[in-house]
C-alpha cells in the first residue's frame, strides 16, 4: 500500500452515516454477557489470598487445612505453578506477577488461590491458609526508588540503556534517550530559559467491569476460557505458555467487555482459574472484587519529570530537554523493549519543531502492582510536564499561547522529536480550528481560567485475521477477532457493507473466538476499527472476485467479462446487454448450485495506523476558599482521519477527555507510610460523576490516512492526552499559580495559593 | 543506500554506534544485515522493535520496500491501551 | 431463606443465605444478570434496580429484604417488543460505548422522570451522578435522558387528551 493517496479524498455510500448499533438493544435490555455473566455446568467460586505487605518474604506457606475444608476442591500456589516459560524474561514476569513465588512485591499480590463449591466455603478456605510472612523495606515513591540507599527489588536487574553495564543492581531497569541537535549549545543561543519540575500520581483505567472469567481446563490437555479482555489471542497464548498447554487446545472466548481501557490487555488472575480448573477438574469462575482491581491489576506509572525549554526573543523554541521518571510498579514493562518512561520521552515534545531536543525516559521498579497500558499509555503525563511549561515559555516571550504554539508547531517535513520526519500531519490544523473556535471568545468572570495544550498519539496496527461469510438469502456475516469496546461492530459493518454495496442492515458483525480465526493481536493502540477494518476491506474484495466467478457461471461467460458496481455483478461488454445484473442476493441464492459458500478471508499486519493530534481547550472556575475546581466548558479539536461512524468518534473524544479531567483534578493512588493502598475503591479514588462535567464539544478533522484504503486513523487514545495540562494551564491562569502536581486536588490548589503568598 | 538510526537503548549493543549507512531493499533485508552485523541486536529485536521508514511507522510488516536514500529509525515497539 | 417477592410484575421465590445481598440473590439465583457489579460498595450504581418505585443499589440491600416488595430492574424495562422511550433514545443518541453501566443509567434516568418529568440539565445532572461511567463523559446520556424527558411527556399529554375525549 505504501503511500497511495489515490484511495482517499472519494465518495462513500454509508460510511460516515450514524447508524444504530448491532448490540444496542442487547446492551439496554440486560440481555448483553460480559465477563461475569456466564456461567458452566458445575462451576466452582475461585478467590485469592493476597499480601497485606508491600514487600515481604513468604518464609511459611500452609494450605493443609484449607484443603481439608468440606467443599474446597483445590489450592493453588506457586509450587503448583513451575517454571515453564522457557527462559522468556516476558512470561516468567507474567508468571510471577499471577502469584509470588517465594516473595511479595506489592500489596495485593496474590499468594495463594482456592476454588471451592460457593462463595462462603471458598472464603473460610482462604482464611484457614497460613501465611509467615518477613516484612522487607519497601519504596512505592519513583523519586525515592532511585536514590543510592533504596531498597533494591530485584538483584538481577541492572539498568539497561547505559553506554556500559554497571556494576551494582539497581531499581532503574531502562535509560532511553531521544532527539536530534545539541541542547546545550541551544540553551546557550536562547534568550528565554524557563526549567520546572512536575510530579503526577498513579492512576488507575477505572473500567466499570472487573476483571472476570469462567475457566474450564480438562486432563487431556484442553481447555476453554470465557473472559472480559481486550486481547482473547494474547490471553490464550499466555495462558498456555504459563500452563504447558498446546495453544490451539485451549479456546478463549471474549465475553461482552465492559471497558478496558488497556487494562484488559494483559491477564492478572486468569491462569490461575485455569489452574485452579486444572487441579479441581471443574470449571471455575473468579470475579474480581473492586479492591482487587485496583490492588492486584495494572494502573497507570506514577511519574516525576523535569523539563526545560529554551527561546529566541521572538518566540521560536531553539531547545527543549526533558528527563522523565516513571515507575513501572514492582516489575519491568510489560514488554522489555517497551518500557513506560521510553514511550514518555518519545511523546513529550511531539507537537513541536525543535532544532535542538533532547528527552531521556528513566524507568523504574517500586512496590506497586504491576503498571499497564492506559489509553496512549505514558504520553499524558509527558504531555501535562511539557504543555505546562510551553504557557510558561510563550509568558516570558510575550505571546499568547496560542500564537506560541501555531509559530512553533512541527508540520510535514518537521523532525520529530522521537527520531523520524513527519509526512503530513495535523497539529497545525488543530491549533487553527482552535483559533476560530467561538469557545476561545466566551468571556471569563472573576477566578475563571482558560487553558489550552496539544497531545499527540502514535495509533498501531498489527496482525488481522478476518471473515467474510455470504448466507443464501445474501445477508453477510463478519467475524473479527479484534474486540468491540464502544461500537466497532457498527463500524466495521459499515465498511463491509460500503465495500460489498450492500445496505448496512444487511450486514451482522460477530467478535471470534480463537477457535474461529487465526491469530488477532491484541486491541490496542486504538488499532480495532483501523486494522479489522483494513483486513474486512481485503476480505470483501476477495468475496466479490468469488461473486463475480459465480456470476459467470450463472450466466456461461468468462469472469474477466463480469464486474462488481452497487452490489451487484454486470456483464462488462455490450454482446451481453441481455444479460440482467445479477445482486448479491440473487448470486448467494445460486450458490449451491454454482460451487457452494461464498466467503472472503484475509490474513494481514496492517500498519502506518497514523499518528493523532488533538488540542483541547477548557475553561476552569476554582474557588479560592476551598480550592475545589469546576470545569465550566470543555473543547476537544481531533485529527480523526476519516470518521466511519462520526457520533462514535465524538465518544471517543469526549470519553478521553472525561478520564482526562478526573486524572487533572480527583484521581490518585494514595499509598500509606506501610506501603499500603489506602483508598482501594469508588468511594476515595474518585472518578469524574455525571455532575461533575459540562457538556464536551467536539470537533473531528477529517485528514485521511494516506495508508489505509478509506482514510482511516487510530482515534481512541488520543483525547485522554491533552486535559491534564489544558486544565493545568487554566487553573493556572485563574488562580495566578503555577501547578505542577496531578492531580490538582483541592488541598493542593490550596496549598499553592498559600505558599504563592495569595 | 538507506541510512539507519537507533535510539540509545540499542547503542550498546551497536558497539556504541547510533547510525550506519547499509544497502537493503526491504526491511527484512535491513534487519538480516544489522543482524549478521551486530549479533547482539537480536535480543532487542525479540523483545520487540519498531521500525520508521521516511516517518512512517512499522511494528510488523517487514515487507515494506524502502526507496533509496530512506532513513529508517530503530525504536522500541510501542503499545497503547 | 425463602424469599417471596416480585420481579418486573412476576411472582418469584428464590432460596437465599441471611447475609446474601439483593445483588447476588437477582443475578446467581433468578438469573437477572442484566444488574451489573461494578464496586459491591454502592459507589458505581450499576446494579441500580427499583425497590418498592425506590431507586435503590442492589448490592448495598439484603436478598431477605426483598421478602414481599416488588422490584424493577432493566429486564423490565421494554414492553413486549416496544422498547422503553429511554432504551430507545441510548441507543439512538450513542449514550452507552461499553454498556456495562447502561443498566443502572437507565433505572436511575427512569426514577428521575417519573419524580420529574421535565428536569433541568443540571436536575439531570445530578440524578444520575450515584452512577458511574467510565466511556462516554457522559454527554451523550443527558443528551438522550433530555430526549426522553420530551418524548415522554408528549406522550403522556397525548394520553391525557385521549382520557378526555373519551370522558
Amino acid at each position: 500500500m505504501g503511500n497511495d493517496p489515490s484511495f482517499t479524498n472519494q465518495k462513500f455510500k454509508v460510511i460516515g452515516s450514524r447508524v444504530q448499533r448491532p448490540d444496542g438493544v442487547d446492551k439496554v435490555t440486560g440481555r448483553a454477557r460480559y465477563g461475569a455473566d456466564h456461567n458452566a455446568p458445575g462451576q466452582l467460586v475461585g478467590l485469592f489470598l493476597r499480601s497485606p505487605h508491600a514487600h515481604a518474604r513468604i518464609t511459611r506457606l500452609d494450605t493443609a487445612r484449607a484443603e481439608k475444608l468440606s467443599g474446597v476442591k483445590a489450592v493453588i500456589t506457586s509450587d503448583d505453578l513451575p517454571d515453564l516459560t522457557n527462559g522468556d524474561a516476558t512470561a516468567y514476569t507474567i508468571l510471577e506477577n499471577c502469584m509470588a513465588r517465594g516473595r511479595a512485591l506489592y500489596d495485593g499480590h496474590a499468594v495463594a488461590a482456592v476454588a471451592a463449591v460457593d462463595e462462603q466455603t471458598a472464603k473460610k478456605a482462604l482464611k484457614l491458609i497460613k501465611v509467615t510472612y518477613e516484612v522487607l523495606p519497601h519504596v512505592t515513591d519513583v523519586d525515592e526508588a532511585m536514590k543510592p540507599d533504596a531498597p533494591v527489588l530485584h538483584d538481577h536487574i541492572y539498568t539497561a540503556g547505559l553506554p556500559r553495564k554497571p556494576r551494582k543492581p539497581s531499581n532503574v531497569y531502562n535509560v532511553a534517550e531521544f532527539g536530534h541537535g545539541d541542547v546545550d549549545k541551544g540553551f546557550a543561543q536562547a534568550d528565554v530559559i524557563v526549567e520546572q519540575s512536575y510530579k503526577t500520581e498513579q492512576t488507575h483505567q477505572g473500567y466499570i467491569e472487573p476483571h472476570a472469567c469462567v475457566a474450564s481446563a480438562s486432563p487431556d490437555g484442553t481447555g476453554e476460557l470465557w473472559v472480559t479482555t481486550q486481547g482473547h489471542f494474547h490471553y490464550r497464548s499466555v495462558c498456555a505458555t504459563l500452563l504447558g498447554m498446546d495453544i490451539a487446545k485451549l479456546k478463549v472466548t471474549s465475553s461482552e467487555i465492559g471497558g478496558g481501557f488497556g487494562g484488559k490487555t494483559h491477564v492478572w488472575m486468569e491462569p490461575i482459574a485455569l489452574a485452579l480448573s486444572r487441579k479441581a477438574n471443574r470449571p471455575v469462575k473468579v470475579v474480581m472484587s473492586r479492591e482487587e482491581v485496583f490492588r492486584a491489576s495494572g494502573p497507570t506509572s506514577s511519574t516525576s519529570i523535569d523539563v526545560k525549554i529554551g527561546a529566541k526573543k521572538d518566540g521560536r523554541i531553539i531547545a527543549a530537554f526533558a528527563a522523565l521518571r516513571y515507575q513501572g510498579g514492582a516489575f519491568p514493562g510489560y514488554i522489555p523493549g517497551m518500557p513506560w518512561a521510553a514511550i514518555g520521552a518519545m511523546t513529550a515534545f511531539t507537537s513541536y519543531k525543535l532544532p535542538n531536543v533532547k528527552s531521556v525516559g528513566y524507568d523504574v521498579v517500586v512496590n506497586r502492582p504491576k503498571v499497564a497500558a492506559y489509553r496512549a499509555p505514558s504520553a499524558p503525563m509527558a504531555s501535562f510536564a511539557v504543555e505546562s511549561t510551553i504557557d510558561m515559555v510563550a509568558a516570558k516571550v510575550g505571546m499568547k499561547p496560542l500564537d506560541f504554539r501555531i509559530m512553533n508547531a512541527a508540520k510535514k517535513g518537521t523532525r520529530s522529536s522521537f527520531g523520524p520526519v513527519y509526512g503530513p500531519i495535523g497539529i497545525g490544523a488543530t491549533l487553527e480550528a482552535v483559533k476560530d473556535h467561538p469557545h476561545m471568545r466566551a468571556k471569563l468572570k472573576k477566578n475563571q481560567g482558560r487553558g489550552i495544550a496539544c497531545g499527540f498519539w502514535f495509533n498501531f496496527g498489527g496482525q488481522t485475521c478476518t471473515d467474510i461469510n455470504i448466507a443464501t438469502d445474501g445477508t453477510v456475516t463478519v467475524t473479527v477477532g479484534t474486540i468491540d469496546v464502544g461500537g466497532a461492530r457498527a463500524s466495521l459493518s459499515l465498511i463491509a457493507a460500503e465495500e460489498l454495496g450492500v445496505p448496512y442492515e444487511q450486514v451482522k458483525a460477530h467478535i471470534g473466538d480463537t477457535g474461529s480465526l487465526g491469530h488477532n493481536d491484541t486491541t490496542e493502540g486504538s488499532r480495532g476499527t483501523f486494522s479489522s477494518g483494513m483486513a474486512i476491506i481485503f476480505a470483501a474484495r476477495q468475496a466479490i472476485d468469488v461473486l463475480r466467478e459465480r456470476a459467470a457461471i450463472m450466466w456461461e461467460i468468462p469472469v474477466e467479462d463480469v464486474i462488481w458496481e452497487d452490489g451487484h455483478a454486470r456483464p462488462r461488454l455490450k454482446k451481453y446487454k441481455k444479460l440482467k445484473p445479477l445482486s448479491l442476493a440473487a448470486i448467494a441464492a445460486a450458490s449451491p448450485t454454482t460451487g457452494g459458500p461464498i466467503a472472503g478471508h484475509n490474513e494481514s499486519v496492517p500498519d502506518n495506523a497514523g499518528v493523532s493530534f488533538a488540542s483541547h481547550i477548557c475553561d476552569v472556575e476554582v474557588d479560592p476558599e476551598t480550592g475545589a475546581t469546576r470545569i465550566l466548558r470543555y473543547t476537544v479539536v481531533q485529527d480523526a482521519g476519516k470518521a466511519i461512524h462520526p457520533t462514535y468518534v465524538e465518544g471517543q473524544m469526549q470519553g478521553g477527555a472525561a478520564q482526562g479531567i478526573g486524572w487533572a483534578l480527583n484521581e490518585e493512588y494514595i499509598y500509606g507510610e506501610d506501603g499500603r493502598l489506602q483508598n482501594p475503591g469508588f468511594l476515595d479514588y474518585r472518578i469524574p460523576v455525571c455532575s461533575d462535567l459540562p457538556f464536551i464539544d467536539t470537533q473531528i478533522l477529517e485528514i485521511p490516512n494516506p495508508n489505509h484504503p478509506y482514510g482511516i486513523r487510530g482515534v481512541g487514545e488520543t483525547s485522554i492526552v491533552p486535559p491534564l495540562a489544558a486544565i493545568g494551564n487554566a487553573i493556572s491562569n485563574a488562580v495566578g499559580v503555577r501547578m505542577n502536581h496531578v492531580p490538582m486536588s483541592p488541598p493542593r490548589i490550596l496549598k499553592a495559593i498559600e505558599e504563592a503568598g495569595g | 543506500m538507506v541510512s539507519v538510526t537507533f535510539i540509545s537503548t540499542f547503542r550498546p549493543a551497536l558497539g556504541g554506534a547510533d547510525a550506519l549507512e547499509i544497502e537493503a531493499k526491504t526491511l527484512r533485508e535491513l534487519m538480516r544485515k544489522l543482524v549478521k552485523k551486530y549479533p547482539r541486536l537480536q535480543k532487542h529485536i525479540d523483545e520487540g522493535i519498531a521500525l520508521a521508514v521516511d516517518g512512517e511507522i512499522y511494528r510488523d510488516n517487514w515487507d515494506v520496500e524502502i526507496p533509496d536514500g530512506s532513513e529508517v529509525y530503530l525504536m522500541p515497539r510501542i503499545q497503547g491501551g | 431463606m425463602l424469599v417471596s417477592t416480585t420481579i418486573n410484575g412476576d411472582v418469584v421465590e428464590f432460596a437465599c443465605p441471611p447475609e446474601e445481598t439483593l445483588l447476588t440473590a437477582l443475578r446467581d439465583r433468578v438469573g437477572l444478570t442484566g444488574v451489573k457489579e461494578g464496586c459491591g460498595t454502592g459507589d458505581c450504581g450499576a446494579c441500580s434496580v427499583t425497590l418498592d418505585g425506590r431507586l435503590v443499589c442492589s448490592c448495598l440491600v439484603l436478598g431477605a429484604e426483598a421478602q414481599g416488595r416488588e422490584i424493577a430492574t432493566v429486564e423490565g424495562l421494554a414492553e413486549g417488543e416496544k422498547l422503553h422511550p429511554l432504551q430507545q433514545n441510548f441507543i439512538d443518541h450513542a449514550a452507552l460505548q461499553c454498556g456495562i453501566c447502561t443498566p443502572g443509567f437507565l433505572m436511575a434516568a427512569k426514577a428521575l422522570l417519573e419524580r420529574n418529568p421535565n428536569p433541568t440539565e443540571t436536575e439531570i445532572r445530578y440524578a444520575l451522578a450515584g452512577n458511574l461511567c467510565r466511556c462516554t463523559g457522559y454527554d451523550k446520556i443527558v443528551h438522550a435522558v433530555q430526549a426522553s424527558a420530551k418524548e415522554l411527556r408528549q406522550l403522556d399529554k397525548k394520553k391525557q387528551r385521549r382520557k378526555k375525549s373519551k370522558k
